[in-house]
């Protein structure tokens, strides 16, 4: 099993080639990216934030069910933090397994647990400003003592 | 009773400081944490989203808290892509 927080440049073909057994025919692979436009901006580049022992832990335990849930040789989860540009890729995940069901449901399983449960957060930057993101939608402006938007745009929550 | 607790993301960003003191009264659990938290300290918890952990493991809103606990405070996350 390989879970991990890294700060280098993912590496999906050595991730692969970790993953792979001789009695396993199938390897699903999922990477998550980058993209521009988000939220109708011209994204700039992204930092992702964790909470990294907890987010190690986290992995742990998914990829652990991945491994009790389905009949699979191996698997890799990892996440990249730190600041990412366009289409650099910040999460991947691989399994290997002897058929290819049990490789795409596991990845695709892993990739919705990790999203609900790692503590990763990212801060995006486009043209004209920045926001953290909550979900799928940016954040509503932080209020407090150090708060507010300091000169910067953030966006409001969108709806849904 | 008082807890410590660590901050992430834009809350750390918000309150400028990665740990925050809370004093709570005997039997509080997370909620009442996180009620104190938006009124002393201003900080815009986004209703019902904000998490809790404790040793590493989330914790729900009904949690009874301790003295001395150490707790983290999560914005909702956004990790993956």
């Amino acid at each position: 099993m390989i879970a991990r927080i890294v700060q280098e440049p993912v590496n999906l073909e050595e991730l692969v080639r970790q993953v792979q057994r001789p009695e396993c025919g199938a390897v699903g692979t999922f990477l998550g990216v980058v993209r521009e436009p988000n939220l109708g901006h011209r994204t700039l580049y992204i930092d992702y934030h964790a909470y990294p022992e907890m987010a190690q832990k986290v992995m742990v335990e998914i990829a652990g069910e991945v491994a009790a849930r389905w009949d699979i040789g191996e698997v890799a989860i990892v996440h990249r933090i730190g600041r990412l540009a366009v289409g650099e890729a910040s999460v991947a995940i691989v399994v290997s397994a002897p058929h290819r069901a049990a490789a795409l449901e596991a990845t695709g399983y892993a990739i919705e647990e990790l999203k609900k449960r790692v503590p990763v957060w990212k801060k995006e930057t486009f043209e004209g400003g920045e926001a953290w993101i909550e979900g799928d939608s940016a954040a509503a402006p932080p209020r407090g003592p150090a708060g507010g938007a300091r000169g910067k745009i953030r966006k409001g929550r969108s709806a849904g | 009773m008082k807890v410590r607790v660590q901050l992430f993301a834009s809350y750390r960003e918000a309150l400028g400081k990665e740990w925050i003191e809370q004093e709570l009264p005997a039997g509080a659990r997370v909620q009442d944490l996180l009620e104190s938290i938006e009124t002393r300290h201003g900080l815009a918890l986004s209703p019902g989203r904000a998490l809790v952990a404790r040793n590493l493991e989330y914790v729900g809103p009904q949690t009874a808290l301790k003295e001395g606990d150490e707790l983290v405070l999560l914005p909702p996350l956004s990790g993956g892509t």
